[in-house]
């Protein structure tokens, strides 16, 4: 919305800031001067406005002029606009109200023997071209200059029709079934029973307070015309521009709520403009008002304020009696309110019932008042104080585990992203792990983004790809996010953590070799991450192609799930060939997902301390040929199985597979530490242990290399 | 150097004297000729060897030979001699290789170092985190709730009115086949954190310090500013006597920690429909200090929060489940801020989408 500050001017000839100051006065006060135009000497300035939907009343200049007028303390002159005495007509015009729940008041005036021409300038000098030609505003003729100049100066909708082409006289109704109007807009339009519209004893003339019609649009041949001025209900209007997908400044008024009382003040601007041409004003204005709507908007009950309250909502300001009865006064009076003393309130507090101006509606309770107060007096007039504290701060109770695992993450080398909250049908399908429980979304911001993800996998994968394929070889990423399940009833969310590599391990340098990431670079991340909890056991299986249980997106013989004291924690592994090949990823993608919310229903393990041996370590190297099916896993278990103290560690130091061994063999080196808390292990204990450790490895089929 | 070493037959202290300086000198000697590493460990086994050492030979034969009286003698004798040796070849350990030696295990040293590559935090997350720390320091514990939330959460508790444009489908995301229930239940994606304010005060009465970190969605076309998805972090503060300058206070002293204490805040009027008297907050500007530049617009400030003390319609729907939110008793202040807009500022973002692209290259520079 653009304001003329020379117009404004016109109604405060007090005011003596310059424009620069005005506009920072205004916007510090929330009518927000969001561009300050210079329109060259004795123009003023064009303000550029942003003001909030809550504000429609400001919307126009004598709505800023009554804000200037409260900033500086100014008298504002009220709106008032004479007429020339009215030639007694016949019977009155005839206005009839029917759908009193939609139009709270219309008034009618007729002038007769107007002139359709160009605008007069008439108004003190403030001229309507003067004003138009500065606000690049287009003048067609005087009929249509006069409801645009009431708009400009008061922000309330009229409209002119050309009274000869009117049919007995007004009815305010809602549309019949079937009815058709061409609007202003050419349009010609089938109107819903809903639709409220201004009609004569024939036909619908206009949709109400939207848009008028064609077929009483003044012409140049125009000759009377009656001028409708009137206050109707925001929801009627709202739903009948909607219906028709309407969007007018009239429509944006109404649905925002008019001024009760600006009809007949706004009937005789635009009819003082249209005289200025010629013609006469027949009869007295036509007036037809619905109590009940008066009642609540023009006619509200007092509110009741406390100073008391101001201050105990707004608190301390900069200057030290704070927030008083006379800033209250003075603020609300010159925002149109009408104060009463309150007599009956203990301890002599100063507290008041307040009657609220009826153009704003938005005023309705105390705290609106309240705000007022504040918002004229000045937000940055307040103090900088701090609360004193509540009570202790409390963590969320996974709030700690999250930050271990993205910790861990993050040592491992893997940055962390986010990805879309949403992926394709298809794509849910394939990675949700209960399949069918996907929720779809509405209003989708397209068909890839139809569905809240039930897995963190898609994301993980398009970000992976689009790496690839900007040429960014070497990926590693994870995401802590919201999975989502259920159905379109009810919706569950999960936390979830998904974990992606490609491309060579990072500390390649021209020392040593690169080398790709594989599988158990990634189960070492798994490792770490459930490392961090305190758990009874931990195992990593593969299920046979045909048990249909390894989800569809990974390689059935290069996945695992994960599983924590038996319940299943996450799945992860090579992505399926398949969907590489779909996605044109050449390399192989490893990725899993752990599903956090059962991995938080563990304690994380916390770390304690254990007296360290000062006793020799011995290290024994055993070099076993196993069956390709004996797993690492069963020797694993078998060495475990022997529960010796003194073994404190064993892993596999090295595979080889050559032709010299049988066929579907390999061999392993399989690496034991032995230690004694207490005293250095003597040969034959060690004789004793190692011996043990060949006989079960050897019940799992492992035999010693010669 | 071939020692050897005399049988004693005398035991009185001058000739234990005679006999062990005469054994410091050829230590001394012999210490004095080594050269390299082999001849240092050569002089260690003739002296200090475990077996066939001279002091072991020493200690062998002449203490044994020695007297009763005369052993302690001995003794104190025989392990002065061996803190010179020691001493002897600690100093040429200490020496070390010779500089030829050295010379042959030349590295280049200019060959760039080996990095281990170090994860990164997303620069969304470390926003959020230290926004979440200063107000932990002023109290604040963190809330969250869920990102798909019903109308009545998102918008009623929140005093929307029915008819509010932010409730149509053109500005929100919502579940399908929501049109057969009634309103107040149907699902949609939260288009603010403020839901959870809602949901705390339910479950606890005041006095509430929570700050609400979250992902929120909105039906928005996505361009270099603007993102379907977004972060936003909301604040509650409940208590007997909140009042509007502690809301001012507080979010002064919050700027000042997240941007430098040299930042100053202004605020102005607004309306959201779930505080009155409702405010946006603008601070100085961080690239100017407040001249004007490009950044700001040449207006010397920039808009980052909206704010407000708590709408008493807002606690009425609290007071439905908790009676303790009675807005004649008690007062509160919210306010919510964007975790992408600060943290496009903090770190020099230009494009909003990065954030969600996981490209590497960006992700690498929050290292």
């Amino acid at each position: 919305m653009k304001i003329l500050t020379k117009w404004l001017r016109a109604y405060l000839p007090g005011l003596t800031a310059d424009d620069g100051q005005l506009a920072e006065d205004l916007t510090l006060r929330g009518i927000a001067v969001e561009g300050v135009y210079d329109l060259g000497a004795g123009n003023g300035s064009l303000f550029e406005m942003d003001i909030t939907t809550n504000r429609v009343d400001a919307m126009n200049h004598y709505g800023v002029a009554r804000e200037a007028a409260a900033i500086y303390g100014l008298p504002l002159p009220e709106l008032d606009f004479a007429l020339p005495k009215a030639r007694p007509g016949g019977k009155p015009f005839s206005v009839k109200i029917e759908a009193e729940e939609a139009c709270g008041r219309f008034t009618a005036r007729v002038l007769r023997d107007v002139t359709i021409a160009d605008s007069r300038d008439w108004f003190a000098g403030a001229e309507v071209s003067t004003y138009f030609g500065l606000l690049e505003q287009k003048p067609i003729s005087n009929a249509v200059d006069a409801t645009n100049f009431c708009w400009l100066a008061m922000g309330q909708p009229t409209h002119v029709f050309d009274l000869d082409k009117i049919e007995g006289g007004i009815i305010v109704r809602r549309a019949k079934k079937g009815e058709r109007l061409r609007t202003l807009d050419g349009l010609e339009r089938v109107l819903d029973p809903e639709d409220l519209v201004v009609a004569d004893h024939v036909k619908a003339l206009g949709l109400a307070g939207v848009m008028g019609g064609w077929d009483t649009m003044i012409t140049p041949e125009t000759a009377n015309v009656l001028v409708e001025a009137a206050w109707f209900d925001p929801v009627a209007v709202r739903r009948t521009a909607r219906r028709h997908g309407l969007h007018t400044d009239a429509s944006h008024r109404f649905e925002r709520g008019a001024d009760f009382n600006a009809a007949p003040v706004a009937s005789a601007l635009v009819s003082r403009i249209l005289l200025a041409s010629g013609g006469w004003v027949e009869g007295e204005l036509v007036d037809v008002r619905v109590p009940a709507i008066e009642e609540r908007t023009a006619h509200r009950p007092p509110v009741e304020l406390a100073l008391s309250e101001v201050r105990r909502i707004l608190g301390a300001t900069v200057d030290e009696e704070g927030i008083t009865a006379s800033t209250v006064e003075v603020v609300l009076k010159a925002l149109g309110c009408t104060l009463a003393e309150k007599a009956d309130l203990a301890k002599g507090e100063a507290a008041w019932r307040v009657t609220l101006p009826s153009w704003r509606l938005d005023l309705e309770r105390e705290i609106d008042l309240i705000e007022e107060v504040a918002r004229v007096y000045g937000y940055n007039r307040f103090q900088n104080t701090l609360p004193a504290f509540g009570e202790g701060v409390r963590a969320l109770p996974w709030a700690e585990k999250e930050s271990e695992i993205r910790r861990t993450l993050l040592a491992a080398g893997f940055h962390e992203a986010i990805a879309s909250t949403f992926c394709s049908a298809a794509e849910a399908a394939l990675t949700a792990p209960q399949p069918g429980l996907s929720v779809p979304l509405g209003n989708p911001l397209s068909e890839e983004a139809g569905v809240l993800r039930p897995s963190l996998a898609p994301g993980m994968l398009a970000m992976i790809a689009g790496n690839l394929h900007r040429d960014v070889s070497d990926v590693r990423l994870f995401e802590l996010g919201t999975v989502f399940s259920g159905s379109t009833e009810k919706v569950d969310e999960r936390p979830a953590l998904a974990f992606g590599a490609v491309g060579s391990l990072p500390e390649q340098s021209a020392l040593h070799p690169s080398r790709a990431v594989d599988f158990h670079d990634v189960k070492g991340v798994v490792e770490q991450v459930l490392a961090r909890f305190q758990v009874q056991a931990v195992y990593f299986d593969r299920f046979p192609s045909e048990a249909g249980i390894t989800p569809e997106w990974l390689h059935p013989y290069r996945a695992a799930r994960v599983a924590v004291d038996g319940a299943t924690v996450g799945w992860f592994g090579q992505l399926h060939p398949r969907e590489a090949a779909a996605r044109k990823l050449k390399e192989p993608v490893l990725v899993g997902e752990l599903y956090l919310d059962r991995l938080y229903k563990l304690p994380l393990r916390r770390p304690a301390a254990r007296e360290i041996s000062r006793f020799q370590p011995v290290r024994r190297d055993f070099s076993l040929i196993l069956d390709e099916s004996t797993g690492w896993e069963k020797i694993d278990a078998a060495v475990a199985g022997l529960r010796i103290p003194e073994l404190v560690e064993w892993r596999a130091r090295e595979l080889f597979r050559d032709a010299k061994l049988g066929a579907g063999e390999y061999s392993l080196l399989l690496g034991a530490t032995f230690q004694a808390p207490d005293r250095t292990l003597r040969e034959e204990e060690l004789q004793s242990f190692q011996a043990q450790v060949v006989e079960a490895v050897g019940k799992v089929g492992a035999r010693l290399r010669s | 150097m071939n020692i050897e070493i005399p049988n004693l037959t005398a035991f009185d202290e001058a000739a234990l004297d005679r006999a062990f300086a005469q054994l410091e000198l050829q230590a001394r000697e012999a210490a004095t000729a080594l050269n390299g590493e082999a001849a240092v460990e050569a002089f260690r086994l003739q002296w200090l060897g475990r077996k066939q050492g001279l002091l072991n030979e020493v200690s062998g034969r002449w203490l044994k030979a020695a007297p009763v009286e005369a052993k302690k003698l001995l003794g104190v004798r025989f392990n002065a001699l061996k803190a010179v040796v020691e001493a002897l070849l600690d100093e040429a350990l200490g020496a070390g290789p010779t500089d030829a030696a050295l010379a042959r295990e030349a590295i280049d040293i200019t060959l760039p170092g080996t990095r281990r590559l170090a994860g990164a935090e997303h620069p969304i997350t470390k926003t959020l985190n230290e926004i979440t720390s200063v107000f932990a320091a002023l109290g604040y514990s963190v809330g969250v709730g869920p990102e798909v939330e019903t109308d009545y959460y998102n918008f009623e508790c929140m005093n929307f009115p029915p008819g509010h444009p932010a409730r149509d489908t053109q500005d929100t995301l919502v579940v399908a086949n929501q049109d057969r229930r009634p309103q107040r239940d149907r699902l949609l994606l939260r288009t603010h954190t403020s839901p959870v304010q809602m949901r705390t005060m339910e479950s606890q009465p005041p006095p509430v310090r929570i700050v609400i970190p979250g992902k929120v969605h909105r039906n928005d076309a996505a361009d270099a500013t603007h993102s379907p998805i977004f972060h936003q972090v909301e604040g509650l503060c409940v208590d007997s006597n909140i009042t509007f300058s502690d809301l001012k206070g507080t979010l002064d002293y919050v700027m000042k920690a997240l941007f430098g204490s040299a930042v100053k805040t202004r605020f102005f009027p607004s309306f959201f429909p779930f505080t009155e008297p409702s405010a946006d907050v603008q601070i100085s500007c961080i690239f100017c200090g407040g001249k004007g530049c490009r950044k700001c617009k040449n207006s010397g400030w920039i808009e980052l929060l909206g704010c407000g003390m708590v709408d008493p319609a807002v606690f009425a729907f609290a007071a439905e489940k908790q009676p303790a939110y009675d807005p004649k008793k008690i007062s509160g202040f919210a306010f919510g801020m964007g975790v992408e807009r600060i943290a496009m500022m903090k770190y020099g973002v230009s494009e909003i989408g990065q954030f969600y692209a996981g490209d590497m290259r960006f992700l690498g520079q929050f290292v």
